[in-house]
């Protein structure tokens, strides 16, 4: 079997070697814009004979993502990826997906959402889905995508929630960069096989996903069935209770391969900082550039980034956050008619904590517009003199907008 | 009967006959089998109707009986019927099982707006 060794990859050949690694049976997606390299190279595995995998074609992604559903229910181990207007046009079975219970992996490539069109990138699509019950990791480079695939796929299985893999498109999907591929037998070691909690058996036959009314009810064996509420009360608790086996895979992903990723957050220069940046993805690494800028100009400051934003880890980010002063929140997307919603969950997360900082919310990057460390550096000096003169929360901050 | 509660993530319920409802109340025409065309008359039933029937209401016995109360008269044995036994008659012409409680129930059905 063949050790690790690093290789120069792009965010998409990362993202597909990963599935690869984890022997995914059934993959279906539909190419789109900044994510067709990942389906390029999985179906240039599967032609090739060095993935035993099934590759659906499809016409759409919401076909892409409803053969997933039907291979997973029957017990294979499915991959999809997609960006913004596929994601959009896949989320009647987001839901789907998640209220089966199904441990799906998806490589979601971010990407601005049209109107007007727009192929760049920021992560309104994936930030849309946010309620849908998908667990969700924003990936800050390269290596990280690698890894996170195949720790979702251990984390979708334990917990029979499906995970989005997420990460910018073009800023890592077409960047290379040097990267560890862990190798195969250390992997299947990894990650044990997927056992469906689905029930096929010819001599008791169920019905999957029928329609359920607002009780329990009995069936026609007698069992009483879960309402609709019920089995929504257990995917909340399913996610409410994901942070403790993210954090665990993480650990044990950590000992086998020697990387781990931080769990649910992950910090920069944050233990002392009186200023915290808060961001996810790859602008939470360009946060960190801004933060030895501010450094070299005397200021305490840090990052301490989302890496799972679904489940929101707010306890964790409270517990980090409360002894800084400010705390700076720059989102790629936006809560159209409130803030960003990242900024907004911190926020919450801060509501019980006796001592609170002050959070201002900055918008960055739509559709692809760059992003500079001296920008946040900027934005980050401006809180601090607005903090100076008492505001400790104010109207959401749009960086570099010409407007 | 006595009552489990179940364990399952997601929804799993052993189906019983008629949980969607009595389906052949759906129907506006139904099939009638000519029992002297049909090749079971002549002693080994193709069966080809029950094979193609999408609603499993027409079990592999001869002679050749549709299940009435699920069939919904889709019409998919009369086409696939090789021996041209099966026609499709509109139940309001000649039908003695088309009576106020089916209209009730079509009409319900209407008003509904389906699924």
């Amino acid at each position: 079997m063949p050790k690790a060794k690093t290789e120069i990859l792009t965010g998409n050949e990362a993202m597909a070697l990963g599935a690869k690694l984890c022997r995914v049976q059934v993959v279906a997606a539909y190419p789109i814009t900044p994510q067709s390299q990942v389906t390029e190279n999985l179906s240039q595995f599967v032609e090739r004979g060095q993935l035993d995998a099934q590759y659906i074609t499809v016409e759409s992604e919401h076909s892409a993502l409803s053969v997933c559903i039907g291979a997973s229910t029957v017990g294979a181990r499915t991959f999809t990826a997609t960006s913004a207007n596929g994601l959009a046009y896949m989320c009647e079975l987001i839901h789907w997906a998640a209220g089966a219970r199904l441990p799906i992996v998806m490589g979601c490539v971010n990407r601005a959402m049209a109107a007007p069109w727009n192929v760049l990138n920021d992560q309104q699509d994936s930030m849309s889905q946010r309620d849908a019950g998908w667990i969700q990791i924003y990936a800050r480079n390269n290596q990280e995508i690698i890894d996170t695939a195949i720790q979702a796929y251990r984390i979708a299985e334990e917990t029979y929630v499906p995970v989005m893999v997420c990460y910018d498109g073009y800023i890592l999907s077409h960047t290379v960069m040097p990267v560890v591929v862990p190798g195969q037998s250390s992997v299947d070691k990894f990650l044990p096989p997927y056992v469906p909690h689905t029930i096929l058996d010819c001599d008791d036959p169920r019905n999957l996903n029928q329609v359920t009314l607002a009780d329990p009810r009995n069936d026609a064996s007698g069992t009483l069935c879960h309402g609709y509420m019920e089995l929504r009360y257990l995917l909340a608790e399913a996610m409410m209770r994901a942070p403790e086996t993210i954090r665990r895979v993480d650990a044990e992903f950590g000992e086998a391969f020697g990387r781990s990723w931080g769990g649910m957050t992950w910090g920069y220069r944050d233990e002392d900082a009186d200023v915290l940046l808060t961001a996810a993805g790859s602008l939470a690494s360009e946060a960190t550039v801004a933060v030895d800028a501010l450094r070299s100009q005397g200021i305490k400051a840090g990052v301490r980034a989302v890496r799972v934003y679904r489940p929101f880890p707010a306890k964790e980010l409270a517990q980090v956050v409360r002894h800084a002063k400010l705390v700076t929140v720059f989102d790629k997307s936006l809560s159209y008619g409130y803030q960003g919603p990242i900024c907004a969950d911190v926020k919450a997360a801060l509501y019980a904590e006796p001592r609170r900082p002050a959070v201002h919310g900055y918008v960055a990057g739509l559709g692809g517009r760059d992003v500079k460390a001296r920008e946040l550096v900027e934005a980050v000096k401006q809180s601090m003199a607005d903090l100076d003169h008492g505001m400790i929360d104010k109207e959401t901050g749009w960086i570099n907008c010409q407007i | 009967m006595s009552t489990r509660k179940c364990n399952h993530l997601s929804a799993m319920a052993s189906p019983s006959i008629g949980e969607a409802g009595k389906t052949g109340q759906w129907r506006n025409v139904r099939p009638v089998v000519d029992h002297s065309k049909c090749t079971a008359a002549k002693g080994a039933s193709c069966y080809l109707c029950s094979d193609f029937c999408p609603e499993g209401v027409i079990p592999r016995i001869a002679p050749i009986a549709v299940e009435l109360e699920y069939c919904k008269g889709c019409g998919i044995c009369c086409e696939e019927c090789p021996a041209g036994a099966i026609t499709m008659t509109p139940e309001n012409i000649g039908s003695e099982n088309i009576g106020p409680e089916n209209t009730a129930a079509s009409d319900a059905l209407a008003r509904s707006g389906g699924g």
